[in-house]
Parts: C-alpha cells; sequence; structure tokens
C-alpha cells in the first residue's frame, strides 16, 4: 500500500457499485488533518488564478452563455451530429466504433489491441477509460497498461485513485511523490524538488514512449464538422502519445461532440480559466483521422453511451452532459475541500460526480450522492456551461425519495416519516400548533438549565453530536401575535404616529 | 402601506424574537402588517430533500393564502429562494394552469426583508441603534438565488453605533444546508468549523445573517464551544433603537 493509500484507510473504492455511501466513505477523510490541508491548499491555488483570469475577462457571462448554448445544440441534435463526426472520421481515414455500454467499449478496444498484437499500451487523459474500468480488464488479458499523464504515473505507481478530475493526484503531496518514484522506478536519493521529480518522471516515460506503438486517449472535444478530436494537457506527454504510436485509440463519451470547428474558440476559452486558471492550456492536440507519415498510421474512435442517452431523454437533467470536466465545481464546493474526492465512490467526484454519477448508474448505485450537498450553489456560480447542479441534485433526490416510497424499509427510516408526517401536519394550522406545543413539552425533558440542548436521542442526535440547540422558546410567534391582536391593540397605533412624526 | 407578514415555520417555533424583531422594525417605518393565522411551511424542508409532492401540496397552499397580499415579507433567504425557483418548477409538473398564474401573480409581490425595506420601501437608515461590532454571513440562498447583493451591507452601513467587521470566505456556505446536516452530520460539522474559525476570527460580538438556519448553526456551535460571540438575526439589529443589555 502506497502512502496516499495509507493516508486513505485503504485504498479508495471508486467503482460505484461497491463503494460506501458518501457519509461514510468521507469519515476517513475527515479524520485526516493532512490529507485535507493538501486538498484545500491546492484547490485554493487553482481557485485564486481562476477567479483572477475570469475577472480580466468583461464578457465572461456571454462566454458562459455561447458555451452552455453551444452544448445544447448539440445534444439536442446529438444523433445528427454523431453521424457527421463519423462520416468525416471515416473520410479522412479513422475508423469509428459505436459502444453501447462499459462492456462493449473494453472488448472492442482489447480487440483493437489484439489485432495490433499489442501486449504494451500506452495512456492519456482519458478519465472514460476509468469510467468503464479499462486498466484493470487490460491487465487480466495480459496486457501491459502505462499511463503517461504525470498524476496519473504518480497514481499508477502508487497503486492510489484519482481524487479530481483536472488534478487527480491532488491529494498527494510532494514528500509522498517522491516515495513513490523511489521505490517503484528504483532511484536512491531522490530528492524531492520538483525539478529532480519531474526528470525521474521524463526517464520513465521516454522509455515507453519510444518502446511501446500503440496508445488509447480520451477526447476534450470532437468536431463534427471536420470529422476531428481534441485534447488539451499541461505536460507535452499528451502530444508525445497522440504522435509517436503506430495506432492511436480514442475512446469518447457521445457527449464529447461539438457541432462546428468554430465552436472552439469559445470552449478552448472557458476550458482553460476554468480547469487550470490559464489563458490557454499549454497543449491543444487536434487532429482528423491520419495522415501518411506525420502521426499514428492506424486511428480508431470507441464512442461511448454507457448510460447517455438515458441522461439525454430527460429534460431537466440533460444539462449534465453540457460537462467539459473543468473541475470548476468542485474547487468551489465547501463539500469537496472537507472531503476531497474518493469519498465520492466514483471517478467523477465532487458536485458533477454528485449528479453525474447516480444518472450513468441508474440509480442503482450512488443514492447518496445526490445528498451530498448542501444546495449552496457556488458549483452553478462558477460552471462555465451553467449546469444548474443544484436543480439537478434536487431532482435526483426527488427520484431517489420515489423508489424509496416502494420500499417496505421506509416505515424503519426515521428522516421518511418524519417528512411524511410534517407534511401533513403542516397542511393543517391547528396540527402545525399542537406540534409545536407537544414539540415545546418532548424538547423541554432534554433542554439544560441554561436554556439549551446538548445531546437528543435519534436523528436528533446527529445534531448535538457538534451542535448545541437552543430549547424552544414559550411563546411561538403566532401565539404573541394573538396576543397582542387582542391585549395591546395599542402598541401598534403608537408605532405607526412615532413613523407619520418622523 | 399594508403587507403580510410570513414568518415561516422555524422562525415561528424557534425564533419568535425575529419574528416581533420584524414587526417593530416595519411598524416603525409606517407599514401596517397583517398575519394570516393559518400559516405554516414553505415547503422547502420537503422539495429539497426529495418530496416534491409532499413539497407541491405546501406550495399550493401558501400560493392561495397570499393571493390578496399586497406585499409578502418573509425574513428567511431561503423561504423565499424556494418559492422563487421552486415553485414554479413544481407547478408546471404537479399543478394546473390556474395556480401557474396565480403563482405568476404572487412572485412579483414576495419580498425578503433586506428586499422589502430597501427596493419597496426605499430606506436604508431604518433608525436603528446598535453599539456593537458585528460581522455579516451572507447565506448562500441570500447570496446567490436572491442576488442581495451590497443590500443587507447598506442596511448595516446605517446603523448607528455599530461596527461592521469583515469576514473573510464570504461567500462559502456554513454547512447548514437542512437535512444535510444531519443526513451528511459529520461533513456539515466539518464545513462548520471552517465557517466557524472564519466568523470568530472577526473578533465581533454578535454574528448576523437574514436565516435564522446559517445562525442556529453557527449559533449552536458558538454554545458548544463556550465560544464569546452571539448570534442574532439583522432583523433584531434593525429594529434595536437602544442599547442592549450586555450579550442580552
Amino acid at each position: 500500500m502506497s502512502a496516499a493509500g495509507e493516508q486513505l484507510g485503504g485504498r479508495a473504492i471508486l467503482d460505484p457499485a461497491l463503494a460506501p455511501p458518501f457519509p461514510v466513505a468521507a469519515l476517513a477523510v475527515l479524520r485526516d488533518p493532512q490529507l485535507r490541508k493538501n486538498v484545500a491548499h491546492a484547490i485554493d491555488v487553482i481557485q485564486g488564478k481562476r477567479a483572477r483570469l475570469v475577472a480580466e475577462k468583461p464578457d465572461w457571462q456571454a462566454l458562459r452563455a455561447a458555451a452552455s448554448w453551444i452544448k445544447d445544440e448539440a445534444l439536442r441534435n446529438l444523433g445528427l451530429y454523431l453521424e457527421e463526426f463519423e462520416a468525416r472520421c471515416t473520410a479522412a481515414g479513422g475508423v469509428v466504433h459505436w459502444a453501447a455500454d462499459a462492456a462493449e467499449a473494453r472488448r472492442i478496444i482489447l480487440d483493437l489491441l489484439r489485432e495490433e498484437k499489442a501486449s504494451e499500451v500506452i495512456k492519456i487523459k482519458t478519465m472514460t477509460s476509468a469510467e468503464i474500468q479499462l486498466n484493470p480488464f487490460l491487465e487480466a488479458a495480459g496486457i501491459g497498461v502505462y499511463e503517461t499523464d504525470l498524476a496519473e504515473i504518480i497514481l499508477q505507481l502508487g497503486e492510489g485513485e484519482p481524487s479530481h478530475i483536472v488534478v487527480p493526484a491532488l491529494h498527494v503531496n510532494r514528500s509522498q511523490v517522491r516515495e513513490i518514484f523511489a521505490r517503484r522506478m528504483g532511484i536512491r536519493d531522490l530528492p524531492d524538488d520538483p525539478q529532480a521529480l519531474t526528470a525521474a518522471a521524463r526517464q520513465y516515460l521516454r522509455g515507453k514512449f519510444l518502446r511501446v506503438p500503440t496508445a488509447i486517449s480520451g477526447a476534450n472535444f470532437l468536431i463534427a464538422e471536420t470529422g476531428s478530436v481534441a485534447v488539451v494537457e499541461s505536460e507535452g506527454n499528451g502530444r508525445m502519445c497522440l504522435t509517436l504510436p503506430r495506432t492511436l485509440i480514442t475512446l469518447a463519451g457521445i457527449e464529447k461532440v461539438l457541432p462546428r470547428f468554430q465552436d472552439l474558440e469559445v470552449m478552448l476559452q472557458v476550458l482553460a480559466r476554468s480547469a487550470t486558471g490559464e489563458r490557454m492550456n499549454p497543449y491543444t492536440s487536434l487532429w482528423s483521422g491520419v495522415t501518411a507519415g506525420d502521426g499514428p498510421e492506424r486511428f480508431h474512435v470507441v464512442l461511448l453511451d454507457n448510460g447517455r442517452t438515458g441522461i439525454l431523454a430527460r429534460e431537466r437533467e440533460r444539462q449534465t452532459l453540457r460537462c467539459i470536466r473543468c473541475a470548476a465545481c468542485m474547487n468551489a464546493c465547501p463539500v469537496y475541500r472537507q472531503t476531497g474526492g474518493h469519498a465520492y465512490g466514483s471517478v467523477y467526484p465532487g458536485p458533477i460526480g454528485a449528479i453525474l454519477t447516480p444518472q450513468l448508474e441508474q440509480l442503482r448505485h450512488s443514492q447518496s450522492l445526490p445528498y451530498a450537498s448542501s444546495l449552496c450553489g457556488a458549483c452553478f456560480e462558477v460552471c462555465p456551461v451553467k449546469i444548474n447542479i443544484p436543480e439537478v441534485l434536487i431532482d435526483l433526490r426527488a427520484q431517489v425519495t420515489d423508489r424509496q416510497r416502494r420500499r417496505a424499509g421506509r416505515f424503519f427510516d426515521p428522516l421518511y416519516l418524519g417528512l411524511r408526517a410534517a407534511n401533513l401536519i403542516f397542511a393543517r394550522a391547528w396540527l402545525f400548533h399542537g406540534a409545536q406545543w407537544m414539540g415545546r413539552m418532548g424538547l423541554r425533558l432534554f433542554t439544560r438549565k441554561d436554556g439549551w440542548i446538548h445531546a437528543l436521542p435519534g436523528v436528533g442526535g446527529k445534531w448535538t453530536e457538534t451542535r448545541d440547540l437552543r430549547g424552544l422558546p414559550q411563546q411561538t410567534f403566532h401565539e404573541w401575535w394573538a396576543a397582542r391582536k387582542t391585549g395591546t391593540e395599542g402598541t401598534r397605533e403608537q408605532g405607526n404616529k412615532r413613523a407619520e412624526a418622523k | 402601506m399594508r403587507a403580510s407578514l410570513f414568518i415561516t415555520c422555524y422562525n415561528d417555533t424557534l425564533f419568535p424574537e425575529t419574528g416581533r424583531a420584524v414587526v417593530t422594525l416595519l411598524e416603525r417605518l409606517g407599514v401596517e402588517l397583517e398575519f394570516h393565522p393559518r400559516q405554516t411551511c414553505c415547503g422547502q424542508m420537503h422539495a429539497n430533500t426529495g418530496f416534491r409532492g409532499e413539497a407541491f401540496s405546501l406550495a399550493k397552499r401558501l400560493i392561495r393564502m397570499y393571493g390578496d397580499a399586497e406585499a409578502v415579507v418573509i425574513p428567511s433567504s431561503s423561504c423565499v429562494a424556494m418559492m422563487r425557483d421552486q415553485y414554479r418548477g413544481l407547478v408546471e409538473e404537479l399543478g394546473d394552469e390556474r395556480l401557474r398564474r396565480e403563482l405568476d401573480a404572487l412572485l412579483p409581490r414576495v419580498y425578503e426583508l433586506s428586499e422589502f425595506l430597501i427596493d419597496r420601501l426605499g430606506v436604508e437608515d431604518v433608525g436603528a441603534y446598535f453599539p456593537h461590532r458585528v460581522t455579516y454571513h451572507a447565506s448562500c440562498h441570500g447570496l446567490r438565488a436572491l442576488n442581495l447583493g451590497d443590500r443587507p451591507l447598506r442596511l448595516l452601513a446605517k446603523v448607528r453605533g455599530l461596527e461592521l467587521a469583515p469576514l473573510k470566505n464570504l461567500d462559502r456556505c456554513c454547512g447548514f444546508g437542512g437535512t444535510f446536516a444531519v443526513k451528511n452530520g459529520e461533513v456539515s460539522s466539518a464545513m462548520l468549523t471552517a465557517k466557524l474559525a472564519d466568523v470568530l476570527a472577526t473578533g465581533s460580538e454578535y454574528c448576523t445573517a437574514l436565516d435564522n438556519s446559517c445562525l442556529m448553526h453557527l449559533g449552536g456551535a458558538m454554545h458548544r464551544q463556550f465560544a464569546g460571540m452571539k448570534t442574532i438575526h439583522m432583523a433584531e439589529i434593525l429594529a434595536s433603537t437602544t442599547p442592549m443589555e450586555a450579550l442580552g
């Protein structure tokens, strides 16, 4: 187990089918001050840069509106644009494959690798491959898989899991990186300064780049108009991965398609600023099919659905597919700030993960994720494609509740029963007033001499674990109002007169 | 000027002093207040926990109840946000066309307290006196759903004797989030701890806000930790005209 893994009390589980519920998974991180410090420090740096660069764009809100409009238009005509992409990409010498789910995508990729007689493969910028759990599948089939993004190398060598979608090793600090590199690369006396660590990674990578003739990449955008694929990155390792091998396989979710080449003008501006707080990302690779004598000779695109058309079919949730994976939402999220990414039990953490994962899983798993938010709205405020994440969270909560209504276990859930009862009570004022009286009587048992409640049983105990609760006042507001109306009508007259006199 | 006070269920039950302060404040400004005796809850807790049908029944009740009101004043940003952001979706999904029209007619007359004072009454100086060091916590709903902007700060700036202490990370949530505070109690508490550190660092006597829900959260932790600070709804500051008893 790696240092980072030890910090988490074992390797984090990012499989929604196996991951514990969010509140449980969060506990390990909440009890780890170093990890929380790493996370808060890293996102403070990115957020600060982002805020400065967004502030320098007077047309930022117009850019957001344009970006969200472009994605909406693409999604409304998704079938059309995907077929256009397929036609153009094929005409340019690429081969397009369609995968309905994770298993099909894995099989297509394995078949392609077998055709190539590949025993090794290098990878870059593909979160989608983690979504379909490609690495363990390929390794089980006897294929050596090497990540080439610096953060992904750290995680692969350290047997850790990504905790952020732009900075996957955000939770690992420099001395932990040094330890992983020294151990796995067999370098004794490796210092922990960034230059030495980068040099070690470069040494490790060059060998792979020059030896392995097959690569798998993700895609930031697919362009329907030209059949092109775009990958943006900071390190240049992606550029190596995309140009050196003989065969390149790109795995992309179907929502990645943009109608026109010109749409990149808007998307690249909002993506770089939102993701890393840069005006422009250092490397933007764009290619269409294959070009003789330049780059890969064989190029495949695997278009992955894996639950996306189900999201597309729902009007309010459809906006989820606008996501361009910039991570601005998790950087802004006060929940993510405390828990980091692993608690979300999915390769997609943070607010976007809280809405995307349950939908990709069709709510069979990850039912706790829609509740992993205080609905503060910071994510919506920063989202460059204007995904109203709180709105979708609330909608998913309604879907979870609707499922719960059909289960007998609901009668043992105090929150469920409490909310149902509250609804009946709030429907009639006399019942509400009766419940207030009963609450006052009941809570009096727990109220101390200072007028405060320090401990409550049951669900209330979740509150009093860390917070006190003031005991209920002797008189509700409506009782005060009624008494005042009958007894002290003069008060209001006086008040009015005083205001008039002024 | 007549206005109907929707006090909200938790203010009625837990924070009647806020309601009394709203009455004192608005009557001092010449507003004739009404109080609908059958009012209960806006349905926010149900909607945000996923009980859409239950939230709808409460929304319908409230829309009908305030159909005739000249203006509705609500001393809670999150309840106003519930009406503005969620009622339409609920009514469109579950309601009828008539209810939607009633909602459209009602919403322009619904005000959060600071909106009512500044936008409707046109006052910033409400004649308040509160000689204390105070920090203002911007609740998420007031900040992002209602876009209250600097309204609360403009009101506080005109309070005589009040020394306003700026709060770091003003836009960060305190971690309350309704049922989130119990469903994700540990995460909520971690957020609260971070927020409280910023609040206490202001060295204020009071932390104020336009939502008693955030204040109940912050105040509960202050009390637990024997912190030398109290919470107070802004209505009570604006209603105050005489020096309060020391931290009374």
